[in-house]
């Protein structure tokens, strides 16, 4: 059962192949026996899942029930969930029971779909390779000796290793089209204010995005179906029509134009990356994509403006955890002050630390310009050489990463290294544009993605194309060879 | 900075972040060399502006379970060491 | 040396919506802590702020009233620091582009004169929540019901010169946000608080001294009296050769001195920028129009209509329309007693008055000790001749502070005006027969010197009938009788 797609689960449930229960009780069975290794999960909610579940399959057998009533799903833990812990990775919130839902997660719940708990992650999400959580890193489903990526790292390595068949994941530079990246999996993230942010925990507002961590394009679409659209809690959500995702998947992608950024298919990409990647194009120009070289001048200074933007959001975002109203408190304050440095300091990780100092050094007088202002001005700069690269193509495709993931620990003493790691992906971000990672095979045992980027609210496009590639390869059907079968 | 950031840096952990920061500073000054002088700045990335609700009171009373997350609470106050004025 | 002082205000007004600025819960003042503080009041993780139309509605009807540009563009910013009210740790505020921009407003100064005061901006923020002190074992509890509360803050130019003028520009503006229904008023619950930046300077000199703020003044009172004594001890310093520092001072009222508030002192650095989860508010045309078609009568234009409708004079129609409680006490006394002119000096003279003795604001009418109702029963008793003006004065001060009415107290208290003819003629007679001299004087007198004396018989009628004989009938009766 956890080999099947979303859409054969949702016909098995349907033809009542298995209930809603038997698969929810299978994942919740395969998490407490495989998870020891990957530890891709903080929280499962093995009593309200089986709830859930019960719910559904008497919603199944009344008939009418939405496509993916039954399916189990997890939930990253930036999501907040109702009565269960939402830890955002973070000593800080290791107490913390969400008095309400995500919209992402009541949305998916409305449709009965069965949460099996909350993934791991980087903590408060900074991070690119799940070393930095609480709760310890996560292990690559591929080579347990290395990262899954991050900062979605726990959803990507649950999802890789079928111990739930689909996950949702958040993306504020990279964190859901890296781990995907790296696991061999699908991972979009939609246009920002695509899907609402509300309860997903803040890291950076203006550039966080929900989004899906699935097999494949097709599993992308149902699951994007169920969490798109304006949610009246999230102002910044946008009232933009939401089309059905899933009846353009097929579409012909003849004639259709990709354009290639030079800055991101220089000399120093890896030769490996390169050859799987112009693969990947050969099979798109196959169906009969056109392939244009294209140019984004100031590319090369969005990681720089990445790392003034989200941490000066990050440092502001951070201040609400002070020990008053939730949360970890330190022991016995002696006063105002002490209670705030002391709880914020024995609460949050090093990274965290790192991006709140940056965050508020700044926004600080005296730097505020120099760094802040002139951060959201190059920010107009790339977003204006986005736009007009979308004058002449459709899709803009790269590499998802510079490399194959490496060994946990390798990278720890260098953060500006890790940093500059994310270049593929962060200007999307930077510029709220719809991004999405698949799987276009393997070097030396461990996966490579491909980057396909849309122009606004074309998530549709990126699908179809995806999709299309897809019913043509396997790489996404492809699993770790160490993975137990059977059970 | 780590006043206004209220975080109490040990001594040795210090150090560690400080040379860190350096790093990443010099990193991001590169942003400087960009010429902005005709651009403007950009704090979202869509070109949307805001949507306003009615004024209308839509929510309860749901004290108690906020409360409940609450490390030091009386009578439905929370509670922190004293302030002075 | 010869000083002068510059004071500049800022003014918190709490805007009366039903619900807080960014969430849906109410903003009732009163309830049980944290009842109405919900998970975006509390700054849960994850949540998110979506701001409250009738907010930017308020805001915008105060920039109309006060001539004020308003802004098509206006942006939230972040103002960044830790304190237990501020849940967020930031407080969500408009720093550069503020709703409402450059306005004035025109307020009296002294018997004739008008003063122009410069509105430098008025912006949208939310209110914070409260800190209380009392005893939890030496901690404070903190109440959040009232963070999230929007209100919009007033900064003017620092066009005052005196404490007076401060004064009148705080009164002015409580008159023009009560008469626009967007705030209460009720200064004693802090609807509306009012800093005061406040320096002094060489007369003659153009440059600024150093100011001092002093923070949430919560009464009209209290602004004219922390000023003075904020002058003074500024004064004081530098003509002892100290140097000011520039800080934030708190009144105590009961010292009647400023001190300086030196735990926010430590240098903050608020870190403002625009805030990430809410995008520009884009006003446009149409909603300004249908604000400035339903805009209520603001005072200058309710003085014109009372001269016109009431025949009021210029002076007395200012008096009544100063504040918008007072209006709208004297328009009902009117509805009731119809006679305008009698009610207009009834409450600017003996209600007022009264008022001020028992120190009760004026323009709170809500808490007047006398109602509408009793005034104008009181009034129309007047005009329709059942007790006299002295006597009404009388059952005035018996009004004060009861719920017994008009006529149930002339009653009780024998007040009725004596109008029988044969009890007047008795009285009328007596006298007459007790003043056999003044009344051969009478006969003998011209035309022009019998105008003059018939008031002798009339006030000894009227103290023989201890004043409640009804004049106009005892004039009548001793012409028929001596003539
Ligand atoms: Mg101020
Ligand atoms: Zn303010």
């Amino acid at each position: 059962m956890h080999d099947l797609s979303l859409t054969s689960l949702s016909e098995g449930l349907r033809q009542k192949t298995f209930s809603s229960v038997e698969l929810t009780q299978h994942f919740l069975k395969r998490i407490k026996t495989h998870d020891t290794l990957y530890n891709s999960f903080i929280t499962v909610s093995e009593d309200t899942a089986l709830t859930a579940a019960k719910a559904a399959d008497v919603r199944l057998a009344a008939g009418n029930a939405p496509a993916l009533c039954g399916v189990p799903i997890a939930h990253k833990d930036i999501f907040c969930t109702q009565g269960i812990r939402t830890s955002c990775a973070s000593k800080m919130l290791d107490n913390f029971i969400s008095p309400y839902d995500a919209t992402v997660v009541s949305n998916m719940a409305k449709h009965g779909m069965v949460s099996l708990g909350k993934t791991n992650m980087d903590e408060f999400a900074m991070g690119s390779s799940n070393e930095t959580s609480y709760y310890g890193a996560v292990k690559n489903p591929w080579n347990t000796e290395c990262i899954p990526g991050g900062s979605s790292g726990g959803s990507a390595a649950a999802v890789a290793a079928h111990l739930c068949p689909a996950a949702t994941a958040s993306d504020t530079g990279g964190s859901i089209r890296q781990p995907a990246a790296l696991c061999g999996l699908t991972g979009l993230k939609p246009t920002y204010g695509r899907i609402s942010r509300f309860g997903m925990i803040a890291f950076a507002s203006s550039m966080d995005q929900a989004g899906t961590m699935t097999h494949s394009a097709e599993e992308a679409a149902l699951l994007l179906q169920t969490m798109a659209g304006h949610d009246p809690k999230d102002s910044t959500s946008s009232p933009h029509s939401v089309p059905d995702y899933s009846q353009s998947l097929s579409n012909d992608i003849n004639g259709l134009t990709i354009g290639l950024p030079t800055e991101f298919f220089s000399a120093d990409l890896d030769p490996n990356i390169r050859a799987l990647t112009d693969a990947a194009i050969n099979e798109l120009t196959q169906q009969g994509v056109n392939v244009v070289e294209i140019s984004l001048p100031n590319i090369d200074l969005s990681v720089p403006t990445y790392y003034v933007l989200a941490p000066a959001e990050a440092s502001t975002n951070l201040s609400r955890f002070d020990g008053v109203r939730y949360g970890h408190r330190c022991n016995n304050p002696i006063d105002l002050n002490d209670l705030y440095k002391r709880t914020r300091n024995e609460g949050f990780g090093e990274e965290v630390k790192r991006r709140i100092l940056i965050g508020t050094y700044v926004l600080s007088a005296g730097y505020y310009d120099a760094y802040y202002q002139q951060a959201l001005k190059v920010r107009q700069l790339i977003k204006q050489d986005f736009t007009e690269a979308f004058n002449n193509v459709d899709v803009i495709l790269c590499p998802s990463t510079p490399s194959t993931a490496y060994p946990i620990g390798s990278r720890n003493d260098d953060p500006v290294q890790m940093y500059l790691e994310d270049l593929y992906t962060i200007g999307v971000n930077l510029a709220g544009l719809p991004g999405m990672s698949i799987p276009i095979g393997q070097s030396d045992g461990l996966p490579v993605g491909m980057q396909l980027i849309g122009n606004y609210f074309q998530e549709e496009r990126l699908l179809n194309m995806a999709h299309r590639y897809q019913t043509v390869t396997e790489w996404h059907l492809q699993s770790p060879s160490n993975l137990s079968e059977g059970s | 900075l780590s006043q206004l950031a209220k975080l109490d840096l040990s001594e040795d952990a210090s150090v560690k972040l400080q040379s860190s920061l350096n790093d990443i500073l010099e990193m991001v000054g590169r942003i400087q060399s960009a010429d902005t002088e005709q651009i403007a700045p950009l704090s979202n990335p869509l070109d949307a502006h805001q949507i306003l609700r009615d004024d209308e009171v839509t929510e309860i009373n749901q004290r108690d379970a906020l409360l409940r997350n609450a490390p030091d609470t009386q009578d439905g106050l929370f509670l922190v060491p004293q302030v002075i004025e | 040396m010869q000083w002068e002082t510059v004071i500049g205000l800022e003014i918190h007004v709490q805007l009366s919506t039903k619900s807080k600025l960014f969430s849906g819960s109410s903003t009732a003042f009163g309830s049980d802590a944290n009842t109405q503080a919900n998970v975006v009041d509390l700054a849960l993780p994850g949540i998110l702020p979506v701001p409250n139309k009738d907010a930017f509605k308020y805001a915008i009807m105060f920039g109309l009233a006060v001539n004020a540009e308003i802004n098509k563009r206006s942006v939230f910013d972040r103002k960044n620091y830790f304190y237990p009210d501020s849940p967020k740790g930031y407080q969500t505020t408009q720093l550069d582009l503020p709703v409402v921009g450059k306005g004035y407003i025109d307020i009296h100064v002294g018997e004739d004169n008008i003063k122009r005061v410069r509105i430098h901006h008025a912006h949208l923020e939310e209110d914070a929540g409260k800190s209380l002190h009392e005893n939890f074992q030496g901690q404070t509890g903190i109440d959040l019901n009232r963070a999230g509360t929007p209100l919009i803050e007033i900064v003017t130019e620092p066009d005052m010169r005196n404490a007076k003028e401060a004064v009148e520009c705080f009164r002015k503006l409580h008159t023009i946000v009560t008469y626009l229904g967007i705030c209460d008023g009720d200064l004693s619950q802090g609807s509306m608080r009012c800093d005061a930046n406040v320096s002094i300077r060489p007369l003659g000199e153009d440059t600024l001294g150093t100011r001092a703020e002093i923070k949430n003044i919560n009464s009209f009172k209290f602004v004219e009296k922390a000023i003075n004594v904020e002058v003074q001890r500024q004064i004081n310093a530098l003509e002892d050769g100290d140097t000011l520092t520039q800080e934030t001072r708190l009144y105590d009222s009961e010292k009647n001195e400023t001190r300086s508030m030196r735990s926010k002192e430590e240098a903050n650095d608020y870190r403002y920028f625009p805030c990430p989860d809410l995008l520009p508010v884009e006003i446009d045309d149409a909603f300004i129009d249908d604000i400035k078609a339903s805009m209520p009568e603001l005072p200058e234009q309710k003085k014109q209509r009372f001269i016109e409708q009431y025949a009021l004079s210029d002076y007395d129609a200012e008096q009544l329309t100063n504040s918008k409680a007072m209006a709208e006490y004297f328009e009902n006394v009117c509805k009731v007693c119809s006679d305008p002119k009698l009610s207009a000096n009834w409450i600017l003279g003996e209600l007022l008055a009264t008022l001020n003795k028992n120190d009760i604001d004026s323009r709170d009418m809500s808490n007047c000790p006398v109602s509408e109702q009793s005034l104008g029963q009181l009034i129309l008793r007047i005009t329709d001749n059942t007790i006299s003006s002295k006597i009404a004065k009388k059952v005035f001060s018996l009004l004060w502070g009861t719920e017994q009415d008009v006529d149930s107290i002339i009653e009780e208290q024998g007040f009725s005006q004596v109008s029988d003819s044969s009890a007047i003629e008795t009285m009328v007679q007596t006298v007459i027969n007790n003043n056999p001299q003044q009344v051969e004087q009478f006969k003998a007198a011209d035309e022009a010197k019998r105008k003059k004396m018939v008031g002798f018989f009339v006030g000894q009628v009227m103290k023989a009938s201890q004043g409640q004989a009804n004049p106009a009938m005892v004039n009548d009766i001793l012409i028929k009788l001596i003539g």
